[in-house]
């Protein structure tokens, strides 16, 4: 049973690798998209350092998550330009690993995006952050996990509607508070020199968001995916 | 069909009759409080819209359920509607909280955790109700609303415990507490009169706007047959 449902995910997370290595419309554009964002950020705010200082953890997942909303989108919208949603209805057995599936492709993207944006921001505000990585990483992944997880399941959604591009984030971020909360106090919490134990409660609330809705979410997957 | 029964015009008879008695009672009969004056009159409407507004929620989130699971449409008519008004008690209530606010913390918003809870609720189903209008046909609007409205709730939850450890500045509740109510009698009773008056309106508009939505259902059908006919 599991060994099937990891064999037709990978199946799928494949897939949308593969696609996306040919074609590459999706990477470069967040990575683009990515850096003009921090450009951006630096004219909104000045090159205060002391400033930039304080709001960093802000600016930091705020960047991080405007880029993953871009790949999102792009997961299920493309299946419907290219007119392959029915064929991935067709695939045989459960849904759940078409939501796997496409869940570890934008986990994927999204962290590739982070792991370029992180060394850029460090790099154009001077912060000191090699030594954090280490923690920043496991934040950082368990944040992108839970956007992700939630952010899978409604771009699937709002590919059927009209105004889709508008209504994805109107969905997602409320929802996904939490995640953002949480992931920028931690954030916070390690730029200040806060070691993983000082953000265990941050963690906890991390972990406990991913488990109920990576479990919540292929479970009601099914209703979304219905034709 | 008929117009409105005469059950129904009781019972909005009924629900104004009482919200009538309530608020005369909320901001005459009742003296002020010792401490907030007169301001804190405005408990009388405050806290009976946001009971009746996660209990709109609450309706909306078992309604949507019993929708995936039996596939009828009244189910999902209940869903929509209750989110409906529950909107609309929300948004009393963050404007009656912030009137209060003003004179009694001296500021119109506070990041205050239940204040930020009930903001992001306010905005989830604003988001509820865009999505049911965005969608292309009503019964893919029905199960993309019911997904969404199964999702609310554990985001819900999890929304209270992460503002709740980022900030907290709001009263603790006086109503629902460990060792029974702290607030006093003679403002207690007007209080729950006016929680029970509210509730009566919240039945009465949800039955109408079920109404309104079942024949707005029977419409579209008529339509399609009439479409296929000729």
């Amino acid at each position: 049973m599991v060994a099937e449902l990891l064999r037709r995910t990978w199946a799928m997370t494949w897939k949308d690798v593969t696609v996306e290595l040919r074609a590459r419309e999706r990477v470069n554009a967040m990575l683009f998209f990515a850096a003009l964002v921090l450009f951006i950020f630096n004219f909104a705010l000045g090159p205060d350092r002391e400033k930039l200082r304080e709001v960093a953890p802000g600016l930091l997942w705020l960047a991080f998550l405007f880029t993953g909303m871009l790949g999102l989108g792009r997961s299920f919208q493309a299946e419907r330009e290219n007119e392959c949603f029915e064929e991935l209805l067709l695939t045989p057995g459960d849904r759940e690993s078409i939501y796997y599936g496409k869940l570890a492709g934008n986990v994927l993207f999204m962290v590739i995006a982070e792991a370029m944006i992180l060394p850029l921001f460090a790099i154009l505000h001077n912060l000191d952050i090699w030594g954090l990585l280490p923690s920043l990483g496991i934040v950082a992944f368990l944040g992108t996990l839970g956007f992700s997880a939630v952010g899978t399941l409604l771009a699937a959604m709002t590919a059927h509607l009209r105004a889709r591009e508008v209504m994805l984030p109107l969905l997602l971020f409320p929802l996904t508070v939490p995640v953002i909360l949480a992931s920028v106090r931690a954030t916070d919490a390690i730029l200040n020199g806060g070691g993983l134990g000082e953000v265990g409660h941050w963690l906890k609330l991390l972990v406990g968001f991913d488990v109920i809705f990576l479990v919540v979410s292929p479970l009601v997957f099914e209703f979304v995916l219905e034709e | 069909m008929a117009p409105l029964s005469l059950a129904a015009r009781l019972h909005g008879g009924v629900a104004v009759l009482l919200l009538a008695v309530g608020i005369f009672w909320g901001l005459k009969v009742v003296p002020p409080d010792a401490f907030q004056g007169d301001v804190q009159r405005i408990m009388y409407l405050h806290v009976p819209s946001v009971s009746t507004a996660y209990l709109a929620i609450i309706v909306t989130f078992c309604a949507s359920i019993l929708y995936l699971w039996k596939r009828d449409l009244r189910f999902d008519a209940v869903a929509l509607s209750s989110a409906e008004i529950g909107v609309v008690y929300l948004g009393i209530t963050l404007a009656t909280g912030s009137i209060w606010g003003k004179p009694t913390w001296g500021v119109w918003w506070t990041w205050d955790a239940r204040l930020t809870v009930t903001a992001i609720v306010f905005t989830m189903y604003v988001g509820y109700l865009m999505l049911r209008a965005f969608a292309e046909e009503p019964q893919a609007g029905a199960r993309y609303g019911a997904v969404l409205a199964i999702l609310g709730l554990p985001a819900m939850i999890l929304n209270h415990f992460a503002v709740q450890w980022w900030r907290t500045l709001h009263q603790p509740s006086s109503l629902l507490r460990p060792g029974g109510p702290s607030v006093a009698p003679v403002m207690l009773w007007p209080l729950v009169f006016n929680i029970v008056a509210m509730l009566v309106a919240y039945s009465y508009f949800l039955l109408e706007r079920v109404r309104l939505e079942r024949i707005r259902h029977r419409t579209a059908e008529v339509r399609l047959k009439r479409g296929r006919r000729g």
